[in-house]
């Protein structure tokens, strides 16, 4: 049986995200903002095994992170640093402010056996869209 | 050689104390700046020549034909889009207004999906402000709400904030207090005297809760708040008009949660309230080092600091409308220049989908995902590393921003400056 938890997710800043946000191309940016942070409660119910990553899913969209615990989360709250494997999942409604709700969607986190996009996948299917040049 | 005194061009902390050890030219040494500042520094891998998509592929062209090529892409958008503006300097930002007003386009900054929602905020209620050199050596309080400046401003609270030692603070952390509120136990939170752990969204009923106590209204409130208990809320009220000098900092935890601005309007309300009580200020935690700068530029030159729609004649601001995440949303946007900034990275899948379909040009130092959805690329010289300018701290404070190295690269002032040109001159063809 496929357990899934229902969270909240909130985006934000980490140390190793901002020391590689100008280096965006580079492993240290991957392993830095393709995570999610789970508590420590939600991380055993999910029963994630050590080769296992999560997919978070959002009414917006999907993405598979790596997931690792963290002690200072609450249950019922995940957190991915700022970036575009976060971005996967946020929605574009700004609320007439311009400002999308980048913290406090709600998603659903079940445990997956898929790899990580790396940050070349992520963008591989979008400049086929249109564009100038294409 | 080590040069001295150097400003940090990462986050808007702006730290004016750095040096940094410089031999045959390069850089090699990085004393004082925190892991963010050191990176920043040491550098990474640049775009090597400037771009332009042919055949769905990225090739290596000269300066002058991205600049042409850029030039005819603006010149023959209805609704261009200039966004960025925050790692860069404010004579690039200057640049930009000009230019967006050349084209008839919006311009926007990468505040709106940052602390737009604050300036909204502080255009609803006005702002109990002050420089962080007045919480350094005043500040017996320090409320951080939403904020994590342990991660995103490491030297924060050493420089200017819980833990810094001033003029008439001279015990430092030992004599003051820390309130954190946030929706998780934070690096910044284990460094607090008062954690109020807080659910996703709820920060406007808590600051609500918090100035009806202020306001000696406390008894019409329930047993708990959100999930807070009343007694936690009346420890923290209590806490803020026992201080001489009071400093709440904001973060984004207000501005990216439900009730956006409207929550900073909240913050801001409630310091205003304290005011009737003792001195409190309320500042916001601003993002990139010069995020607030091209707030400055822009406001003083259109009379709007964020999301300004230069093709009516007269400058409308109107986020929600003018805003890049809503043009774009919206399909309006029909090109867009991105300068100094990564939205293809920043904002919402959907909303770059919406980027993917429109020719998109940049400029930038190094290469990220708005690279590989760009159709030109023009890379430029760091600023405040490899080219001078005039940056604002968090605060408001401007400073000059000094050249540590030469480049090879053209600085963001000057590609912007040759694609104005450009313009104009296809105007006189016309």
């Amino acid at each position: 049986m496929v357990i899934i938890l229902k969270a909240i997710m909130i985006s934000g800043r980490t140390l190793g995200q901002g020391a590689s946000l100008e280096a965006k191309m580079s492993p240290e940016f991957f392993n830095a903002t393709s995570t999610c942070a789970i508590s420590e409660s939600d991380y055993n119910a999910l029963g994630i095994s050590g080769d296992e990553n999560v997919l978070v899913r959002t009414e917006f969209g999907e993405v598979v992170l790596s997931a690792r615990k963290d002690d200072g989360l609450p249950p019922g709250v995940i957190f991915i640093p700022m970036g575009p494997w976060a971005n996967a999942v946020v929605g574009q409604n700004t609320g007439g402010c311009g400002c999308p709700l980048f913290k406090g969607t709600e998603a659903e986190v079940e445990p997956t056996k898929t790899r990580v996009k790396d940050v070349c996948e992520l963008f591989a299917d979008l400049k086929g869209l249109g564009g100038e040049g294409s | 050689m080590m040069e001295e005194d150097i400003l940090c061009p990462f986050c808007g902390c702006l730290c004016d104390d750095i040096k940094v050890e410089v031999d045959e030219g390069r850089i090699v040494g990085v004393k004082r700046a925190c892991r963010l500042g050191m990176s920043k520094f040491m550098g990474h891998e640049r775009i090597a020549a400037p771009m332009v998509r042919r055949d769905g592929e990225l090739v290596e062209t000269s300066y002058e034909e991205a600049y042409e090529r850029a030039a005819q892409i603006l010149k023959a958008a209805k609704r261009p889009l200039l966004y960025g503006w925050c790692s860069t300097v404010c004579e690039t930002a200057k640049m930009g207004i000009l230019l967006a007003e050349e084209v008839g386009g919006v311009i926007d900054s990468t505040a709106t999906v940052c602390h737009g929602p604050s300036i909204i905020g502080i255009e609803e209620k006005g702002l109990a402000g002050s420089t962080l050199g007045q919480v350094k050596n005043r500040a017996d309080l320090i409320v951080f709400w939403g904020a994590n400046p342990a991660e995103a401003h490491p030297r924060h609270t050493l420089r200017y904030s819980s833990n810094s030692t001033g003029m008439f603070t001279p015990e430092g952390r030992g004599g003051r207090k820390v309130i954190v509120v946030d929706v998780r136990r934070t690096r910044t939170a284990k460094n607090a005297d008062k954690f109020v752990l807080i659910r996703p969204g709820t920060d406007y009923e808590v600051i609500a809760a918090l100035r009806m106590i202020v306001k000696g209204k406390g008894d019409l409130l329930p047993d708990a708040v959100a999930g807070i208990a009343k007694s936690d809320l009346e420890e923290v009220a209590d806490m803020m008009k026992a201080a001489k000098f009071g400093a709440v900092l904001i973060g984004l935890g207000l501005t990216h949660s439900r009730g956006r601005y409207k929550n900073v309007d909240g913050a801001l309300s409630l310091v205003a309230d304290l005011n009737g009580f003792t001195k409190f200020v309320v500042l916001a935690m601003r993002g990139h080092y010069n995020v607030a700068g091209f707030g400055q530029v822009c406001a003083w030159e259109t009379g709007y600091p964020m999301a300004v729609d230069l093709s009516r004649g007269a400058p409308y601001f109107n986020p929600g409308e003018t805003a890049a995440c809503d043009l774009l949303a919206r399909r309006e946007a029909d090109a867009m220049m991105v300068v100094a900034a990564d939205p293809a990275s920043n904002f919402p899948r959907k909303t770059v989908e919406a980027m993917a379909e429109i020719p998109v040009i940049q400029v930038d130092p190094f290469p990220n995902p708005t690279t590989f959805l760009s159709d030109v690329v023009i890379p430029t010289a760091v600023c405040g590393i490899e080219a001078e300018g005039t940056a604002y701290r968090m605060d408001g404070l401007s400073l000059r921003m000094k050249k540590v190295v030469d480049s090879v690269y053209p600085t963001d002032e000057e590609v912007v400056e040759n694609i104005l040109d450009r313009v104009r001159r296809l105007g006189d063809d016309n």
